[in-house]
């Protein structure tokens, strides 16, 4: 299976050994992983606050450079449910370009959902002493039923034990430039959050989104919990947690 | 009630700072639901229930003036009076006529969040007309003089113990914390007005076309007595709110309270049909409704035509975190929470409401939740794409929008910029690893910390790891 790995801009920027620890889960799987070297962002920002033109640019560029692969998966339910949810409404009146988006679409997956559902990844290399609790992060969950996937997947981490925390579902407040433009409001979730967190009594709090990842493990820092880890699945499953 | 919404920050912190409320919040916070969840069930179906729901209402919105045309026939058939009213005012302005007409000085109201649209009592008291609301939280608020927080549950943000100083002087008597005792105490202030009260209003969850007929929802049977025993009777309700047939009553039925209280049904359901007829014993003598567009209109045939669709269930924000977060006044007018960011902007203008289609995560539980499946984050959306095409963003967001888009289509400076980004923000971010204040970025490190970045990017360290297997 040759795979367009979409490392996200997130990644790219805030956290590299997440897109190493997708890329060894993907070799794992015995996919043929292939970066595109002058990817960047899917056009979300713009989407999300009401700059059609400029999604639109990001997406024609992301058509562009993964279209040619079997698959594309990236290390985010966020992005890839852009790609997935949003792109078909960006072209909704350009039906070539349209036909193309929408095959790009249907080969598009978050990391886990595509290890679980598509790759049918059996071992993971992972191992993991203590205790996690998962959260779903939004867009992955709503908009592509990530959910049984990933829990699937830490299950087969060697050491590691799933305890459930109150609300997982219900949203960190991160919302993109929601954050910024409501950062009272956006940390005040974040709190609650942090509190199911501490309640469910985990060493770590497991996740598949940068963006609830700096927003938790923000909150997490400055409540002064230094001693909760905040982890991407990736990590998790690749055994890289403990860094490069 | 005076548009606040242009306040939402100011109102959102002054949320976020009331413990009192915040208190209140936490102990009601999910019950909603969690009772919509239990009950969801009860349904063979429920998604299925919820596509042909959504049908129906489509149904009637495609064809609304035929619709509105054909109740307005049936009621008048039946000798109800129909008068439509543009505006809030407008609706208050018929009102007091026909007070004056019937010559009535005290009025009972059950639930209508179209009065507070209006402004109604207000306007009433101003006319010297006494209104007094019956539903138990809206009579709770008008002691308070207060606007509701919830569409449903006006008072929810209101504690047991607020609510007893209230009752002790507004009643007289003694102070009790007992909830059965405090709504029995209500129930017998509220009888004498029932039976005093010369007119009744009340709203209407749904107009029925075929009958012109209006169905009112209550778990309290207020609705059922302020629609039954004073001489005149006035249904206060948006024009949205006609379904065709008593058929398509009974499927939204079967989602409203479910989704709402979650409740399999609600205690009253009354389909009040005309005025008291010939050897009829019960009902009013005069029946009028007014149907009001109060920015409907603006609407229809429109992309956010689907708002219309809500049947005023509250799920939506039963299930909003920001909702539970803030609490409903922060949203600044009549209707709080995700649909209340949609309808608050549509009705009032998108210039009166700039920060209501932002003050969501766009999470997703909202559009999961509905009742009549209202795409709420996509028309959230909507209105952002309609603010920065109306030029009505401030120009600093909309200009970093589009440099980050500038600068992500370009790859190689892109590149380098985030190279540079990257060991910046490593830096500031010092032996812990973490950005306490972020320059430019004050919002979010007022609350939170930044986690500071790994200090190259993955394209750089993925090039070298190529460079290094001589690949």
């Amino acid at each position: 299976m040759r795979v367009g790995l979409f490392v996200t801009c997130l990644v790219d920027l805030m956290r590299p050994r997440i897109g190493f620890a997708a890329l060894r889960l993907l070799e794992a799987a015995g996919c043929e992983v292939v970066v595109p070297g002058t990817q960047t962002c899917c056009g979300q920002p713009g989407y999300n606050s009401g700059d059609r033109a400029s999604a639109r640019a990001l997406a024609t560029k992301m058509l562009d450079e993964f279209e040619g692969f079997e698959y594309v998966v990236a290390p985010s339910g966020s992005c890839a449910g852009m790609i997935r949810t949003h792109y078909p409404d960006l072209f909704r009146d350009e039906p070539v370009t349209l036909d193309r988006i929408r095959r790009l679409c249907a080969k598009t997956y978050e990391l886990t959902d595509f290890l679980a559902s598509v790759a049918r990844l059996d071992a993971v290399p992972g191992a993991f002493d203590g205790t996690v609790t998962y959260h779903d992060s939004c867009s992955g969950l709503r908009e592509l039923g990530v959910q049984a996937q990933p829990r699937a997947l830490l299950a087969r981490v060697a050491g590691l034990e799933l305890a459930e925390m109150k609300d997982s579902t219900v949203c960190c407040g991160f919302g993109g430039t929601f954050s910024v433009k409501f950062g009272d409001v956006s940390a005040a979730m974040a709190e609650k959050k942090c509190a199911n967190i501490a309640a469910s009594g985990a060493d770590a709090v497991v996740l598949g989104d940068l963006g609830c990842m700096l927003n938790i493990e923000g909150r997490l820092r400055r409540g002064g919990d230094e001693r909760t880890r905040v982890l991407h699945v990736a990590e998790v499953l690749a055994g890289s947690e403990s860094g490069q | 009630m005076q548009p606040q919404s242009v306040h939402f920050k100011r109102r959102a912190a002054a949320g976020l700072a009331d413990a009192q409320l915040q208190s209140n919040m936490r102990r009601f916070g999910g019950r909603f639901a969690a009772a919509r969840a239990k009950v969801v069930g009860e349904l063979d179906d429920f998604e299925g229930t919820r596509t042909a729901a959504a049908q129906a209402r489509d149904r009637a919105l495609a064809n609304l003036d035929v619709w509105i045309e054909r109740f307005e026939r049936e009621a008048t058939r039946r000798g109800a009076t129909v008068l439509f009213a543009e505006t809030g005012a407008e609706v208050a302005r018929l009102v007091i006529e026909l007070c004056r007409r019937h010559g009535v000085r005290k009025v009972a109201k059950s639930k209508s969040m179209l009065s507070e649209e209006a402004s109604l009592n207000q306007r009433l008291e101003a006319a010297g007309v006494q209104a007094v609301e019956t539903d138990l939280g809206e009579y709770i608020l008008q002691l308070a003089g207060e606007p509701p927080s919830h569409i449903i549950a006006p008072a929810i943000h209101k504690s047991k113990e607020e609510v007893a100083d209230l009752f002790e002087r507004a009643h007289g008597r003694r102070r009790t914390l007992d909830i059965p005792q405090m709504t029995r105490e209500a129930r017998e202030v509220l009888r004498s007005h029932f039976l005093t009260a010369d007119m009744g209003i009340s709203g209407g969850n749904f107009l029925i076309a075929e009958t012109g007929s209006v169905a009112v929802v209550t778990n309290e049977g207020n609705g059922r007595m302020v629609t039954t025993l004073p001489r005149v009777h006035v249904c206060i309700t948006g024009i949205e709110k006609v379904l065709p047939t008593l058929e398509d009553l009974a499927l939204v039925m079967r989602l409203l309270p479910r989704s709402a209280t979650g409740q399999s049904i609600s205690n009253y359901v009354t389909v009040a049909t005309g005025v008291r007829g010939p050897g009829e014993r019960d009902g009013p003598e005069h029946m009028y409704f007014i149907l009001v567009d109060n920015g409907r209109t603006n609407l229809v045939g429109t992309d956010m035509q689907e708002m219309l669709r809500c049947i005023r269930c509250g799920a939506c924000m039963n299930h909003c975190p920001v909702y539970q977060t803030i609490g409903g006044h922060a949203y600044g007018w009549v209707y709080p929470g995700p649909m209340g960011s949609v309808l608050t902007p549509s009705y009032i203008g998108l210039e009166n409401a700039l920060d209501l289609p932002h003050a969501a995560t766009l999470c997703g539980e909202c559009g999961v939740v509905c009742p009549v499946k209202i795409p709420l984050p996509e028309l959230l959306r909507k209105l952002r794409e309609k603010q920065v095409d109306r030029g009505l963003r401030p120009r600093s967001e909309v200009l970093a929008i589009r440099a980050w888009s500038w600068l992500a289509q370009r790859p190689r400076l892109y590149a380098a910029a985030t190279r540079v980004a990257a060991r910046c923000l490593r830096f500031l971010g010092g032996g812990r690893r973490m950005i306490r204040h972020l320059p430019f970025g004050g919002a979010w490190t007022k609350g939170r910390d930044m986690p500071a970045p790994e200090g190259r990017t993955f394209r750089e360290l993925y090039a070298r790891r190529r460079a290094d297997s001589g690949q």
